[in-house]
């Protein structure tokens, strides 16, 4: 008995010792399923950490889930795309300052045969087009930038997502590469980033129907969550990290990350 | 420091009287046999005597008035448990809870196992044993114990012949090293050759209660007769009476 | 499809070094919830089993429903009391490998003192009446019959190191998965499917059932040596 409870300490205490101490300086960054999946982070982190010696850890959620995170404290930076959240959590004296830093766009993938027709330049109409025909379409359904971009387009095209929802109409609650599964699976239309899409491999008879309408602009903003609220934020780490993005030499590394020869996201900070 | 005095021992179990007022005074010295037929609570009596069961009335008290503090006890079982490991690893759960020195322990382990003859199994999984000699095992627990009292519930009950020899050989040894014991038995050949005292139990009260020469010839009760009468034949067949 | 597996072989017979980081990750977390919940679940288990105390019964019926605590539940707990804004939000464990050992040991210790209080109680039938009748305590008969059946034990540990290893809800949300410092097997495969690379999810969802299935037979080869050594 004593030799087997020797055993489980010393291996409770091996694996716990185990684990890589935190020597160098981190932040943990709030982000999005978009910047994750698109493997830009992938891209930028590396460039990040040999410029600065600081070490990014990010938890990628829906970008209303990262500011959620953010306001409990957990995390030092959020880098998200929903202007409209991110300048309430500010007001709300979660955050410091918001600061744009780069921009993708939307698109709408569908079917390669595209039964509702919905393929152009227009995404009101396309939406109306989808809606009229009862086309399978996927929301992600889970408040995030995309989620919020979405509910917001049906309002401009003048439909009333309450009234006129039924089968067709399919919220999965979950991130963008689950919804572009589904999408592919069911040969369904569903609104993505270009990154995220650029990214999938998994797209079955999809592709990209709407694309180039100036309203499918999504910006990026990032934030350091206020030290006021939170004492434990890493204030100064959490700013060299969003002064380099936005620097000359952040802004280029965004530009440089292309997929495929194309580039994915197109820096616009303040100072770029 | 013994005898035992047993008054009114009264133990209900399921609702019925396994022990219905069990009254007796057992002797100071020697072997004492339990016989009587099963269900008459001899099991029952052997665990209340080593506090395993508590009575639900009565009381049980040791030496002369009863003012002696309880004796060192030892229990042997029909089948020894056992656990997964050496056999001198399960000898020495027989002293774990005595208040001595790991050294004095491990002298009294090593006794034990010599004096069963299994000094030289020591080291082997215990349950890797026969029958015979895990029954030593548990007479090497039983001797490390040092006990006053010693409470053997069928201890050959599962052996053969030659294995039931050496058992008893250990039993008239711990008697003749002083030790006081109590002997549940159907094998009553064994009773006559290791008694000297029985105990006839029926419904859980004392049917009858002298020498066992007199008892196994001359039965005075209807109980004791009723229950020999089962097991005679097999005892003449034995050779034995 | 069969692209899919071709190319998850591939993945696979190159070692990928990040495949490799990822499984490490997974393996030293599990491994450490696994080792604390034995550590707790085993000792409370067999005094469960031997003790009697009042509202022993009751306390038997919520091991045995903690069993199948959800893991998300589970993690949304832990997530929450680790938070910067919950009770132990000082200790700054939320996302990374710690806090992952923290919701697995939660998961896993109810799951081994349940499974020890059976065997426990079903070796305390076989042999209870003769160790208390030499004597010991409770202590020294819940040792005494823990080590008995350590064998047999075994099956609880590999139960709660497979409910470990194999879990995504609870780590996924204490752990962030984090690429490199929280990322484990399970997360790395939710991540991959959703990002619609199949062949990587499931190369390292070959490496998870090679894990588990190592593992449980290197269980049973214990298994039947101790019986053959013991009976």
């Amino acid at each position: 008995m004593d030799v087997l409870r020797g055993s489980f300490l010393t291996l409770a205490a091996a694996a716990l010792l185990a684990l890589p101490a935190a020597a160098q300086t981190s932040i943990t960054v709030a982000s999005t399923t978009s910047t994750e999946q698109s493997g830009l982070f992938g891209h930028l982190l590396p460039a990040f950490k040999v410029a600065t010696g600081i070490e990014v850890k990010v938890v990628a959620l829906g970008t209303g889930q990262a500011l959620d995170v953010a306001r409990r404290g957990d995390a030092d930076v959020v880098f998200v795309h929903d202007q409209a959240a991110e300048e309430k959590f500010v007001a709300d004296g979660y955050g410091v300052k918001r600061t744009p830093v780069m921009y993708n766009d939307f698109v709408i993938v569908g079917p390669a045969d595209d039964p509702a027709k919905a393929a152009g330049k227009d995404t009101l109409e396309a939406l109306r087009k989808i809606a009229a025909a009862k086309a399978p379409f996927v929301s992600r359904g889970d408040k995030s930038g995309t989620h919020a971009a979405e509910l917001r387009y049906w309002q401009q095209a003048g439909l009333d997502l309450a009234a006129i929802r039924s089968d067709w109409y399919r919220e999965i609650g979950q991130g963008m590469g689950p919804a572009l599964n589904a999408s592919s699976a069911a040969n369904a239309y569903v609104l993505t980033d270009r990154a995220t899409w650029l990214a999938f491999r998994n797209r079955g008879q999809l592709r990209i129907l709407v694309e180039g309408d100036v309203r499918l602009f999504n910006q990026y903003g990032v934030i350091l969550v206020d030290p006021k609220r939170h004492p434990h934020v890493k204030t100064e780490a959490g700013q060299r990290f969003i002064d380099w993005l936005v620097s000359p030499a952040g802004q280029k590394t965004i530009a440089d990350y292309k997929i495929g020869g194309e580039q994915l996201f197109f820096p616009n900070g303040p100072k770029g | 420091m013994l005898p035992i005095l047993i008054k009114g021992l009264t133990l209900l179990a399921g609702g019925r009287a396994v022990l219905d007022d069990f009254t007796a005074e057992i002797a100071t010295r020697g072997i004492t046999a339990i016989i009587g037929p099963n269900g008459a609570g001899k099991s029952t009596l052997l665990r209340a005597l080593d506090g395993l069961v508590r009575p639900g009335r009565g009381t049980i008290a040791f030496g002369p008035g009863g003012r002696s503090p309880a004796p060192r006890r030892a229990f042997v079982f029909q089948k020894t448990a056992l656990i997964r490991a050496s056999v001198v690893r399960n000898v020495a759960l027989a002293v774990e809870a005595e208040p001595i020195s790991a050294a004095e322990r491990a002298a009294r382990v090593a006794a034990a196992l010599e004096r069963v003859g299994l000094a030289a199994r020591a080291q082997d999984a215990a349950r890797r044993l026969s029958g015979g000699e895990q029954q030593r095992v548990a007479f090497a627990r039983a001797w490390a114990r040092r006990p006053d009292l010693l409470l053997l519930d069928e201890p050959t009950a599962s052996l053969d012949p030659a294995a039931t020899e050496e058992i008893e050989r250990l039993v008239v040894a711990l008697r003749d090293a002083g030790t006081k014991i109590l002997l549940v038995s159907h094998n009553l050949g064994q009773v006559a050759r290791l008694a000297e005292d029985a105990v006839v139990l029926a419904s859980g009260k004392v049917a009858e209660h002298g020498p066992v020469d007199r008892i196994l010839k001359h039965p005075a009760s209807e109980a004791a007769r009723a229950y020999l009468k089962g097991e005679l034949p097999w005892m003449s067949f034995a050779g034995v009476s | 499809m069969l692209e899919t597996f071709a190319e998850a072989a591939r993945l696979l017979l190159v070692l990928d070094p990040a495949v490799a980081g990822i499984a490490t990750m997974s393996l030293r977390v599990s491994v450490a919830a696994s080792a604390i919940g034995c550590a707790i679940g085993i000792p409370v288990g067999a005094l469960v089993a031997i003790a009697r105390f009042p509202g022993r019964a009751v306390v038997v019926v919520v091991l045995n429903a903690l069993m199948g605590l959800p893991a998300v539940v589970v993690g949304l707990v832990v997530y929450l009391a680790l938070s910067r804004s919950g009770p132990l939000g000082h200790l700054g464990l939320l996302f990374t490998p710690g806090a992952m050992i923290v919701a697995q040991t939660v998961l896993v210790t109810p799951l081994v003192a349940a499974l020890t209080r059976q065997i426990v109680e079903d070796a305390d039938g076989e042999l209870g009446e003769q160790l208390r009748a030499m004597g010991l305590s409770t202590l020294q008969r819940a040792r005494t019959l823990v080590f008995d059946v350590r064998f047999s034990l075994a099956v609880a540990v590999l139960a709660a190191f497979g409910r470990a290893i194999a879990e995504v809800g609870a780590v996924l949300v204490v752990g962030g998965n984090i690429a490199g410092h929280t990322r484990t097997m399970t997360t790395a495969i939710s991540l991959e499917t959703q990002k619609g690379d199949l062949p990587l999810a499931l190369a390292l969802g070959f490496v998870l059932l090679a894990i588990v299935i190592v593992v449980n037979a290197a269980a049973a080869a214990l298994r039947s040596h101790a019986a053959r050594r013991y009976g």
